[in-house]
């Protein structure tokens, strides 16, 4: 039934599900529910709690997934996704002020609030201009690296340092076009990997950023007073924190909205394009060259600027972050969220990011049961947690688009 | 700089580079037949290095003879990485033949953290260094100030030798025959009687035997090994083959060399900066592709629209 409401959207151009009464109230509680879950799984300590959770989490899946009713609560979510995006707005600032004295769930937050802003921008290489990056950490680690040099040595504001960040982090990533552009599949991946190992290699065994020991980042002080020092917002007692995760939050919603205007633009529809049949976009005289460089640099700029921030958030930066296993890391964040869904990010980051924490006495055994997941998601769910939606051309109406 | 180090130098190059070759060997063997990347390639190297560890060891508290407990050894690790590659490629890769590349090459990476995590937690003690027992007899071979131990001497020949055998293998006999029938087109293949599924399993059984005996030579060699030696090895065999060219014998072989060339050339030229030799290494690779972008000798292909 609904792969017929599909055709027939593509075919006349009407949206592809009414709205309806039901259809808003499941778009106002799924993104409800998925943050409740979240704060549970942030406030739990017990090892069979987080055991459950897990259970109930992959049972969800599960159910959203096969039975008829789940499939209906994801296609409202979709179709009715301003109403969605603003119930997971304010659901997130919520569990924010929940937490909001607690130093270590805040951090969590904040470093998968930063994964999936970098995600974003890998999801714009990858899923968008099929570009396969293996070099993530390195570029979010440049970022991390010029915070530490423009913020420590100089007095640049600091929400220029952010955008500088992202700027050098392209400007690298200039260097790699050329081998980049000229190669394809399997190559472009070496291509990164082998960037990745070379700029990790150069940063521990250089003094000129500190060698293996990193640098030390001043805290992010965008209007004058240091994040750090923030310990009462508004008469609350707030953790130093609770800044950090908004401001993560804040990149994380400027990243969204900017990735998903890319999608729907003609910009994101080339890159499509480009990316499913090059010959043939080039036949339609898209240039595959010009589409595939903006996707890489854009995304640069993304992964740099989310790595700046992380990096003023955590006062340091060494060249550990840079390494190809960290690259796995993003990398399995957005392939396990579902290449091109932004909001899977943001899934796949709790699980990958927050799920080890609370994992802490099976700690031998947890890159084992890391591995075991990725590839039992692959295997059974290729598409991700949460597939990217099919693009429906066509006439839209109203706020459905 | 004395000739006798330099000798030396050259010589750990060729050790180096032949086991880069061997590697990488595999990683175009499974391109050729697949088209996919299997990642947990560099970790069947430190699966064969322990399980050449295992048989040796386990032979000489036996008895007290190194050449058995060495035969034992390459047994173990020809049976444990050629199993290995088989389990992997039957279970992760084929089943995703038809997925996006990505998805295979994460896939198959997990695979290798899971082989390198069930070493460093099933070995005892897996998580350090582990001596590598001596086999191979002791004898030095002096000329001036060059000194050479004969075992390395001996493994260099091995290894140059399995390389010869293995290209016989490909372009000499039936298996081989089938392994290049259906890198160069499956369908055909199928219809010319080949059994697809044996012949990619046969493939990744001889490419993971090849990396296994890779890691007991450099267990040999370094007499020491190590749960993680594995994932640099295996970006090295990786970059080595593309650099090369995927899908190639040949190709790879010279990669290989090529990339322990410009390691030891930066070790010989720049002794006070040596740790800069993976650093231009890699940047030699990134400015290979760019100028070559299929390889240096390029998988023959035409492209239908």
């Amino acid at each position: 039934m609904r792969s017929t409401n599909l055709d027939a959207a593509i075919a006349t151009g009407a949206p592809p599900q009414a709205r309806s009464l039901p259809g808003t109230a499941a778009a106002i509680l799924v993104p409800l529910a998925a943050f409740g879950a979240l704060a549970g799984l942030l406030q739990v300590h017990e090892q069979w709690e987080t055991g459950l959770l897990v259970l109930a989490f992959l049972a969800a899946l599960v159910l959203l997934d096969r039975s008829r009713a789940g499939r209906s609560l994801a296609e409202a979510c979709r179709t009715q996704s301003g109403i969605a995006s603003t119930s997971a707005v304010l659901a997130a600032l919520a569990l924010l002020w929940t937490f909001r004295e607690d130093h270590y769930s805040l951090l969590m937050v904040a470093t998968v609030a930063l994964y999936a802003v970098a995600g974003v921008g890998l999801n714009i290489q990858m899923a968008f201009g099929g570009i396969a990056n293996f070099a993530a950490a390195a570029f979010f680690s440049i970022g991390a690296y010029t915070a530490a040099v423009l913020a420590g040595h100089t007095g640049l504001p600091h929400l220029l340092v952010l955008a500088a960040g992202g700027v050098v982090s392209a400007l690298i990533g200039v260097v790699m076009l050329l081998p980049v552009l000229r190669t394809r599949g399997h190559y472009v991946a070496l291509v990164t990997i082998a960037f990745g190992v070379l700029l990790r290699t150069l940063l521990e065994v250089n003094d000129t950023f500190g060698g293996p020991q990193g640098m030390k980042i001043p805290g992010f002080a965008p209007f004058g007073s240091d994040f750090g020092d923030v310990a009462t917002i508004a008469g609350f007692d707030v953790s130093f924190y609770l800044p950090y995760a908004l401001a993560a939050a804040a990149l994380f919603a400027l990243a969204f909205l900017a990735g998903r205007m890319l999608e729907r633009s003609w910009v994101g529809i080339a890159m499509d394009a480009v990316r499913t049949d090059e010959i043939a976009a080039s036949a339609f005289g898209l240039s595959p060259a010009r589409w595939k460089a903006t996707a890489f640099l854009t995304g640069n700029v993304l992964i740099g600027v989310a790595g700046a921030l992380y990096g003023m958030m955590n006062g340091f930066v060494n060249p550990n972050g840079a390494g190809f296993g960290e690259s796995l890391i993003m990398l399995s964040i957005i392939v396990l969220g579902g290449l091109g869904n932004f909001w899977g990010a943001i899934v796949a980051g709790a699980v990958i990011i927050i799920l080890p924490e609370k994992l802490q006495s099976i700690q031998e055994y947890r890159l084992l049961i890391f591995a075991v997941v990725v590839i039992a998601i692959l295997r059974f769910r290729p598409g991700g947690i949460l597939p990217r939606p099919l693009r429906t051309l066509g006439r839209q109406q109203g706020g459905a688009s | 700089m004395d000739m006798g180090i330099l000798a030396q130098h050259l010589f750990n190059g060729l050790m180096l580079g032949m086991v880069y070759a061997m590697i990488a060997v595999g990683f175009s063997l499974f391109f050729g037949v697949l088209d996919v990347i299997k990642f947990s390639h560099g970790d069947v190297v430190s699966v064969g290095a322990f399980a050449a560890l295992g048989g040796a060891s386990a032979i000489g508290l036996l008895v007290d003879m190194p050449g058995l407990s060495l035969l034992f050894g390459l047994l173990a690790a020809i049976a444990v990485g050629g199993l290995a590659g088989v389990v992997i490629g039957g279970t992760l890769v084929l089943p995703l033949r038809n997925a996006p590349p990505v998805n295979v090459l994460l896939v198959t990476l997990m695979a290798g953290t899971i082989l390198r995590e069930a070493i460093r937690l099933g070995v005892p003690n897996g998580g350090n260094p582990k001596p590598f027992p001596v086999l191979l007899p002791q004898w030095q071979i002096t000329a001036g100030s060059f000194s050479i131990g004969f075992d390395s001497v001996l493994i260099l020949i091995a290894g140059i030798g399995i390389i010869l055998a293995t290209h016989l293998l490909i372009t000499r006999t039936r298996i081989g025959l089938a392994i290049r029938a259906v890198a160069q087109d499956v369908d055909v293949a199928r219809l010319a009687g080949i059994d697809f599924r044996r012949t990619v399993l046969g493939t990744f059984a001889l490419g993971s035997a090849l990396a296994s005996v890779a890691g007991l030579m450099l267990g040999l060699y370094y007499r020491e090994v190590n749960f993680s030696m594995g994932l640099v090895l295996g970006v090295i065999g990786f970059a080595a083959a593309v650099v090369g060219g995927l899908g190639s014998l040949l190709g790879p072989i010279l990669g290989g060399f090529l990339f322990a060339f410009v390691q030891t050339l930066v070790t010989i030229v720049l002794p006070t900066a040596s740790a800069y030799k993976d650093v231009v290494a890699f940047g030699v690779v990134i400015a290979l592709i760019g100028l070559f972008p299929t390889g240096l000798i390029a998988e023959r292909s035409s492209e239908r629209v």
